[in-house]
């Protein structure tokens, strides 16, 4: 009698799946209309990302490298950036940065008013806190089964499941940035009788925004990690390519894909560093 | 004088559940009782004071003594327990979210101890921020905040950024960007505290000069007694939330209230606070142009003194005549602007004492104090002066 007695048995997990049929059958059409929305501005992105012809996108990454950091950083990203199109994964890339960086811009919509909230309200903080540490605790594949239950199989649910993964940076560095900045400042905002709006937007998020940028760089970090597991509810893209590598055992495939999902980490990690940094104050 | 901050048993107290402890507060429980039974701090105790318009009125106190609170009462950053505050005849507690805000725009600025500036904004930005949030245009705020940078000194600075400069100067910002907007009152929250002992009493003359052209309504608070009673008109003593004692600095240092008081009053360099117009006799004896060595004489003989200023019809000083001198002019028949002697030292009545110690310890003259007329108004004797030293 050394194990667990069989009869006290509690399937919390049915519960959660009740909670989640009863929301596509009760809700299908928000679902439906969500997904319309998200997908149009997925396509949006890709499509804009597709039209930039790829000798200017390197001059770009160049650039910026250059501007933020030094020549030498702007010239590796431009090689690195290279060697992923002569794997010819040109497209593939595209289509993942496209789904990256839309994950990104909702987790921007959702994230910064969160933080915002949570700033300002002790109780709402309390209460979030312990779901943030749960989404980033949760095992990553986790979000695939809502994410495919609301909204099926594709760019969508991928879209919706890396979001839920890389939204809590964003609120906890918003809700951080906001938190620290020196009371008399803000009291001094207030003393000239700025209202609650012109005290967020003149004062508070713009001495939070290093913060939030450091937020975003690690949303971004985590958007990107996430490729590999959304392949496998039908997103195309580098991570498919590495699913297909695994699948078939195809070690070259495999290498080629998984090195440029590192490359392109690298770079976007390292350019939106140097951005953010642009964002600091002199102390 | 007008009457323009009014305020009537003030209470401040800091907890979830104020108003109940207002009560034992009134009763008179003590505020370190009241911490331990109930967990709420008192940060103001019954306080009731006016202030003047123009009038520069210093609150000074240790830390914890409640003066920073006070002063955030006064503009409603610490909303009040009990009491009321009338700002030109008007219950400022009672404001709703608008009027507080109009209040806030319009008729009071505050500067701040670590002076609060925005750092993410440039040295214009910060001094427009008021007249921005009132929506006043671009063209036009900026006008008025490069005008109120010339006024504290800082022409020049205006693009960079405050933490490109020094602390006295980004205090200036601070006082800037309050008067950009153009206040009737100023609350000035120990502004010149984080600032080295030099550059803050250039400050504090700066302050005293901009005031004579401004005439603002100032309440200025300060833990360090000397800068009170430097720059008060008058000054209120705080412990423990209690103001203990309100009164022009002179009349505190005659008369201090009890043991607290006398206990600051005794730190104070006189020779910093009192001026020449404290110490000055009034001439009871001086003599004019148009009398004669005889009467000189006569004079001083009267007054027990060796040597008496002589003024022109104008009161106007025209120099001193020694007893010495005058007996020798009478015996060769001299007249009296022979005599005069003019190496002895002048001074105007608001001149500080601190001041004046080299002349009077080397004058062998008593010190003249002239209007800006050049009028006699006063005599100082070298144990005036001296005599500050010690008491």
């Amino acid at each position: 009698m050394s194990l667990f007695p069989e009869t006290l048995r509690l399937d919390l997990g049915i519960y959660v799946e009740r909670f989640v049929k009863w929301l596509t059958v009760n809700y299908g059409d928000v679902f439906e209309a969500i997904s319309n929305g998200v997908l149009a501005f997925l396509l949006q992105i890709e499509k804009l990302l597709m039209w930039v012809p790829w000798w200017m996108v390197l001059g770009i990454v160049f650039i910026v490298g250059w501007r933020t950091k030094n020549t030498r950083s702007g010239f590796t990203f431009a090689v690195l950036l290279f060697l992923i199109g002569t794997f010819g994964y040109w497209k593939l890339m595209m289509m993942t940065l496209a789904i990256v960086l839309t994950s990104v811009v909702f987790s921007l919509l959702i994230g910064v008013p969160i933080g915002i909230l949570m700033a300002y309200n002790v109780r709402v903080s309390v209460v979030i806190k312990p779901i943030l540490d749960a989404m980033q605790t949760m095992p990553s594949f986790v979000y695939l089964i809502p994410a495919i239950m609301l909204f099926g199989m594709g760019k969508v649910p991928g879209v919706f499941a890396t979001t839920i993964y890389a939204v809590p940076p964003v609120i906890r560095l918003t809700r951080l940035g906001i938190h620290r900045v020196p009371k008399e400042m803000v009291e001094a905002a207030h003393s000239y009788g700025s209202s609650f709006w012109q005290t967020l937007i003149k004062v508070e998020l713009p001495q939070a925004l290093p913060t939030i940028m450091t937020g975003i760089n690690q949303t971004t970090m985590m958007a990107l990690s996430m490729v590999v597991v959304t392949s496998m509810i039908g997103v195309k893209g580098l991570g498919d390519e590495v699913l297909i590598g695994i699948n078939r055992l195809d070690i070259g495939r495999g290498f080629n894909s998984g090195i440029s999902i590192v490359f392109m980490a690298i770079i976007i990690d390292r350019v939106s560093q140097g951005i953010a940094s642009r964002f600091k104050y002199p102390e | 004088m007008t009457v323009k901050v009014k305020v009537e048993n003030l209470y401040k107290i800091f907890g979830r559940n104020s108003k109940a402890v207002l009560k034992k507060v009134k009763n008179g429980v003590s505020k370190e009782k009241i911490f331990k039974e109930n967990g709420h701090t008192v940060g103001v105790n019954d306080a009731s004071f006016e202030v003047n318009e123009g009038e520069m009125f210093v609150i000074m106190g240790l830390s914890g003594s409640g003066k920073s609170t006070l002063i955030r009462c006064l503009n409603l950053l610490n909303k009040v327990t009990d009491g009321k505050i009338y700002v030109d005849g008007e219950n400022v507690v009672e404001y709703n979210k608008a009027q507080l805000r109009e209040y806030r725009q319009k008729k009071v600025g505050m500067v701040f101890q670590h002076f609060g500036l925005f750092t993410h904004r440039t040295v214009l930005d910060n001094v427009a921020y008021g007249l921005e949030i009132k929506g006043i245009s671009r063209e036009k705020r900026y006008k008025i905040a490069k005008k109120t940078l010339d006024t504290v000194g800082l022409d020049g600075w205006a693009d960079s950024y405050p933490n490109e400069l020094s602390g006295g100067m980004q205090q200036r910002v601070g006082l800037a960007r309050a008067l950009a907007n153009d206040p009737d009152i100023l609350l000035m929250d120990e502004p010149f505290s984080a600032l080295d002992p030099l550059i803050r009493r250039e400050m504090q003359q700066e302050l005293l000069d901009l005031q004579s052209d401004l005439k603002k309504t100032i309440i200025f608070i300060t833990h360090d007694i000397n800068e009170a009673f430097k720059l008060g008109d008058r000054v209120a003593i705080m412990k423990d939330g209690i103001i203990e004692q309100i009164g022009m600095p002179d009349e505190i240092l005659a008369n201090p209230i009890n043991e607290y008081v006398q206990n600051f009053v005794q730190d104070i360099d006189r020779t910093k606070i009192l001026q020449a117009r404290n110490v000055m006799f009034k001439p009871s004896s001086i003599i004019s142009m148009k009398d004669g060595p005889k009467i000189a004489i006569k004079e001083m003989e009267q007054s027990g003194i060796s040597s008496v200023f002589v003024v022109d019809k104008d009161r106007k000083l025209q120099g001193i005549v020694t007893i010495d001198d005058a007996i020798k002019a009478v015996k060769e028949n001299r007249k009296l602007k022979d005599i005069l002697i003019h190496d002895y030292h002048t001074t105007n009545p608001d001149t500080y004492l601190q001041d004046l110690i080299p002349y009077a310890t080397e004058g062998k003259y008593p010190i003249a104090v002239l209007d800006e007329n050049e009028r006699l108004q006063g005599i100082i004797v070298r144990v005036s002066v001296l005599s500050s030293l010690v008491s």
